[in-house]
């Protein structure tokens, strides 16, 4: 059986979430086995309509003290229900909360894992799994040998299918008491914004842009594609954006759709965290600029004079005004 | 207090990266070799400032891996703690390389392990989670900030479109990034201090690994760039909405 964690934040489900449903069904027809998920903490979705995912059941810890990720306790919880129902492969998201929750569950069960995987396992010839390395420029087969096998997958790599007939059965799982060591003491969602790793659309700017004063470019092409924003470092750095829009090596690693890089240079630490986007396009003033290298569309030209002609061509193309 | 870090030893960020054997290895020649950023920009450092709040506390680097690692655990102890343990065994598999840690950290009985949030090269960011559950000790990852009152620890933490604050009373196992430390270089006494610091050299335990890698690919090369002239954006629009598909 395949054990799908499904990750959930105040009650619902998440992209992420549902793009570990839709890639275990899939690995689970592969294998042909039934495919089961897991879903910890309260919830205020109808979790039988999750059979939509291509699975027959969904376990619920529904206990309140499960609404705070304390990775100690997810990990007992979910090796404790893999253990129950003989789970053979276990499904994460490779996000925050699958980071630090799979790693556990494989040193539970002594089950290798493969975390950042980007395909379906391969299971003609043994149990490999594609993963992606050195943060974007390669990607590596990974071999699982043992018994059970726990797989986290990037977000953004699996389109979500829900198109199975039938419901799901609900069947609540009553874990082992256990008891959390982390308290959380706040929370503080960016809000008004798409969260950049969840988006499918990202424009970035670079130090081309010259200030943060000059940033409102950048913001209203995003808003018309309904985009996240993302910067380079050197942006992050000297505090023209917040960190958590940096992109890269060594800042987030994202694979939209579509990903516009405006007066950024295109250097390979920056490359390495936005070459798995499918569309790249790059607008910058120096034609030799190494992005145009890894972009598919691209324009020379000022930015200050190409964005604010480009926002307003597209919102010609989508009827706003 | 006791402190132990991971340190990690990664190609640098400007490698170009290669495959050699069929496929089968990573291709090193060229390759400098560096610590993985997050080691030492955020866990390493944090862990040092600690210390200089608290100059009673001990803190030690460990890294798993051969002799050749050692220039790297140099570099490390350049930068700040007392001593560093090598663990003598190949690192391919997480699993192995934190039962190794593991090991060493149940004996010292520290109180706080630092690691960075994922090492450059498998991005697997596994290490951290794997070692705090064969000690079954709390784990706090992804950490932006981390703050010491006495036994409880202060630290933030990236969550799916935010950050989270939360608390816990030490011993706990902390994966580190961007925010937790600024990056600092090493200066000469640092780099002469850290030529006599002790490097203990420990044999691994006995662990099977649980995974191994089969082969390596290249992303396949972008076909080249289409340019569109500057003053026809709405060209540029129409290859995204018709040929892209991507608005
Ligand atoms: C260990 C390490 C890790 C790193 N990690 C990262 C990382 O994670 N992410 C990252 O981004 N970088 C990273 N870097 C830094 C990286 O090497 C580059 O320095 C950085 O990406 C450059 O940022 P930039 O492109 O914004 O700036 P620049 O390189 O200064 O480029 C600015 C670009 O803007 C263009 N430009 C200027 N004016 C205009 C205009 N009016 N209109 C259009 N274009 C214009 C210029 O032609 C130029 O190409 C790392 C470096 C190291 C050493």
């Amino acid at each position: 059986m395949v054990l799908i964690y499904v990750d959930q934040a105040d009650g619902h489900i998440k992209k992420s979430g549902l793009e570990a449903l839709t890639y275990g069904a899939a690995l689970a027809i592969q294998m042909g086995v039934p495919a089961e998920a897991i879903l910890l903490g309260t919830t205020t979705e109808n979790l039988a309509l999750l059979g939509s995912y291509g699975i027959s059941k969904v376990h619920h810890a529904g206990s309140e003290s499960l609404n705070t990720m304390d990775a100690q306790v997810y990990a007992k919880v979910i090796s404790e229900a893999a253990t129950k129902t003989g789970a053979t492969v276990i499904i994460f998201s490779h996000n925050p909360t699958g980071k630090a929750v799979s790693s556990r569950v494989s040193a539970a069960l002594k089950a290798g894992l493969v975390a950042g995987a980007v395909a379906l396992p391969d299971t003609s010839n043994g149990f490999s799994v594609k993963k992606s390395v050195f943060s974007g420029k390669a990607f590596a087969h990974i071999a699982i040998q043992s018994g059970v096998k726990v797989i986290s997958i990037n977000p953004n790599s699996f389109y979500i299918k829900a198109d199975a007939a039938g419901t799901a059965t609900v069947e609540t799982f009553v874990p082992t008491a256990q008891n959390a060591k982390i308290t959380v003491t706040a929370v503080n969602k960016v809000t008004g914004e798409v969260p950049l790793t969840e988006a499918e659309i990202v424009v970035s700017g670079g130090r081309g842009l010259k200030g943060p004063e000059n940033w409102g470019i950048v913001e209203d092409l995003a808003k018309v594609l309904h985009a996240a924003t993302a910067c380079s470092r050197p942006v992050a750095d000297a505090h023209w954006r917040p960190h958590h829009e940096h992109v890269g090596q060594t800042g987030f690693q994202v694979a939209p759709n579509l990903y516009f890089a405006i007066g950024i240079s295109g250097a390979i630490q920056h490359l390495a965290g936005v070459n798995r986007s499918k569309t790249i396009v790059v607008i910058n003033k120096d034609a030799e600029a190494p992005f145009f290298k890894a972009a598919d569309y691209g324009i020379v030209g000022d930015a200050f004079e190409v964005v604010p002609k480009l926002t307003a061509a597209i919102k010609q193309l989508k009827g706003i005004n | 207090m006791k402190i132990l870090v991971c340190i990690s030893k990664t190609p640098d960020t400007t490698s170009r990266i290669a495959f050699k054997d069929n496929n089968t290895g990573f291709d090193d020649a060229g390759v400098q070799w560096i610590i993985n950023p997050y080691d030492e920009w955020y866990a390493l450092v944090r862990a040092i400032e600690l210390k200089e709040k608290d100059p009673t506390a001990v803190l030690h680097l460990i890294t798993v891996g051969g002799a050749d690692t050692e220039p790297i655990i140099r570099k490390a102890l350049a930068l700040g703690g007392d001593e560093a343990i090598r663990v003598n065994s190949s690192a391919d598999d997480s699993f192995n390389i934190s039962s190794q840690i593991a090991t060493i950290a149940r004996s010292g009985a520290y109180d706080l392990i630092f690691t960075g949030k994922e090492t450059i090269d498998y991005n697997a960011s596994s290490v951290g989670g794997m070692v705090a559950e064969l000690l079954d000790m709390p784990f706090v990852s992804l950490a932006t900030k981390f703050d010491l009152v006495g036994n409880t620890a202060t630290i933030s933490r990236e969550i799916e479109g935010g950050e989270e604050v939360c608390e816990v009373s030490l011993p706990v196992v902390v994966s580190c990034q961007k925010g937790v430390a600024e990056q600092r270089i090493p200066n000469m006494r640092g780099i002469m201090a850290s030529r006599t610091k002790p490097l203990k050299v420990v044999e691994p335990i006995a662990v099977d690994n649980l995974t191994a890698v089969v082969s390596y690919e290249l992303p396949p090369a972008k076909s080249g760039v289409k340019l569109i002239d500057a003053d026809n954006v709405a060209e540029l629009v129409r290859l995204l909405n018709e040929e892209a598909k991507a608005i």
